[in-house]
């Protein structure tokens, strides 16, 4: 059995995932305490990967990154990165594409705790970044956690951006979204059922985990 | 000396309401804000604590300017020092009670203060527990505790006590006015109780929509009135029964309760809950000695 689309998928997953969390806690917080009149533009923006089919934005992404055009050339000339059928690429558009299922849950979890809480911290003469890292962080932890799992597991479940954008290169950009595809096209059954299983079970795994812990069901084994 | 002229635009449930501030509090002093909810109370110490902005005017402490519109000043809340009470008490849940008050200290601070005050707010056994476990009153003794861990010249009580039954009350006033005595402190406490305000505080601030309509003390507010007479108590409403003709009220007065007899026309109006007060002139009291 061939298990590289598998750990490409996973490895994509992960690093997409890390990527999200830094970029997707200051953005939430962002939303969850800001009067801007922006907010509502950049929470649509956020969200549109909800609602978009995922090949627009791997149309528009494929667009843009095309060393045929000005933007993708000067990214091919002046650092030497070619975004279109590459990991880096994948990366980049499941940053996209997996940012409201970061990004929501954070938020909210921001949103739902007390003000006098956050108040408190800097009536104690506490920093923003204290209060985020020592008060905020720490009490919304099964957000954060919600958060985590749907980007990883929301990455994992790619597909149709992948192929527009992704191709279909062995180690390269051939997930196992798109490996399950491509043998079912060849009727190789055997090794399509193969990958779909293990997704299968890795996602079911997975998200038992966090209905465990957010759940409690898992306390009475660490206290 | 506490000098605020303030005044600030307030998005409240009844519609626009301008709130507009112009008092001197000396220093060491106990205040109490009264008045309806919706005046105003909470946003004054909101804006003392510079947890709110105001549109305009100036806010000095001890001659030290914490907020002027002319000069533009407008010290954070975390450089104000201030000790704030919340409402909602404001325990950090992911921390234990100890963690909640070490977190209050400022970077270079002695820890000693901690013991003292767990000592003082009879903390000791609570201290490895975290605020979910703990009951009103005890939450209520830790969120004290951790106002005062930073050493503040302001105390600021939102509502301390309201959420707590009568005898838990009447022993976190004692708290209350232990460490304000002991830490020369300026304490505002916004307080609905008339009994709790003339156990506490020595001055009384009544806001009406964002006004102050009354200052002084508790006394000449709640009680020299209109009656001149010499035997006289304020308590709160317990029950009201009907007994052939006459009615009779039980009053609660301190930890006393005393029953009046009222005529119809004198309980019109008059609830269970209401303060009141109880007044004679037209007999003298006698005393005796208890041995």
């Amino acid at each position: 059995m061939n298990w590289e689309p598998l750990i490409l998928t996973f490895k994509l997953a992960l690093v997409t995932t890390t990527i999200l969390l830094v970029l997707s806690i200051p953005l939430a917080y962002w939303l969850a305490y800001t009067k801007s009149r922006l907010k509502p533009v950049v929470e649509t923006l956020v969200s549109m990967p909800l609602v978009l089919p995922p090949t627009v934005l791997g149309f528009y992404f494929l667009i843009a990154f095309s060393p045929n055009n000005a933007f993708g050339n000067w990214l091919n000339e002046w650092l030497g990165i070619k975004l279109v059928f590459s990991f880096v690429g994948l990366v980049i558009v499941s940053i996209i594409y997996s940012l409201p299922f970061m990004v929501h849950p954070i938020q909210s979890g921001l949103s739902s705790i007390p003000l006098s809480l956050k108040e408190a911290a800097y009536v104690m003469g506490k920093s923003r970044y204290s209060t985020l890292v020592n008060v905020l962080l720490p009490n919304i932890k099964p957000s954060i956690l919600t958060g985590i799992v749907l980007a990883f597991a929301h990455t994992v479940g790619e597909f149709g951006v992948v192929l527009m954008i992704g191709g279909n290169i062995p180690g390269q950009t051939k997930v196992a979204s798109i490996a399950i595809y491509d043998e079912v096209e060849s009727l190789n059954y055997a090794a399509a059922n193969f990958y779909s299983a293990v997704l299968f079970v890795t996602s079911f795994c997975i998200l038992l985990l966090v209905y465990l812990i957010n759940g409690g069901h898992l306390k009475r084994f660490w206290k | 000396m506490i000098k605020i002229k303030l005044h600030k635009a307030l998005h409240a449930a009844q519609g626009e309401m301008l709130l507009d501030l112009n008092l001197e509090i000396e220093q060491g002093t106990l205040v109490a804000i009264y008045g309806p909810s919706g005046a105003g109370k909470t946003s004054t110490l909101k804006i003392l604590s510079g947890l709110l902005q105001p549109d305009s005017g100036m806010l000095s402490v001890n001659d030290n300017l914490w907020f002027d519109t002319k000069q533009k000043i407008n010290l954070k809340p975390q450089q104000r020092n201030v000790g704030y009470l919340f409402q909602d008490y404001a325990l950090f849940p992911n921390m234990t009670v100890l963690q909640n008050l070490a977190f209050a200290l400022s970077k270079k601070q002695d820890r000693s203060i901690l013991q003292e005050l767990i000592e003082m707010m009879e903390l000791g056994e609570l201290q490895n527990r975290k605020p979910a476990t703990l009951s009103g009153g005890q939450k209520q003794r830790v969120a004290l505790a951790r106002a005062l861990v930073q050493r503040p010249q302001i105390l600021l009580l939102d509502e301390p006590l309201s959420a707590l039954d009568r005898k838990i009350r009447s022993k976190l006033q004692n708290y209350i006015l232990s460490i304000h005595r002991k830490y020369n402190l300026t304490t505002i406490l916004i307080s609905h109780d008339i009994g709790e305000i003339h156990k506490l505080a020595d001055k009384v601030i009544i806001l009406e929509n964002g006004q102050v309509a009354q200052e002084g003390t508790p006394t000449d507010i709640f009680i020299n009135q209109k009656i001149s007479g010499k035997f006289k108590f304020t308590g709160e409403v317990l029950n009201i029964e009907q007994e052939e003709v006459v009615y009779i009220v039980t009053v609660l007065i301190q930890n006393q309760i005393v029953k009046v007899i009222a005529q119809s026309t004198e309980i019109e109006g008059l609830k269970i809950g209401d303060q009141v007060m109880v007044a004679s002139k037209a007999f003298n009291p006698i005393i005796y000695k208890i041995d």
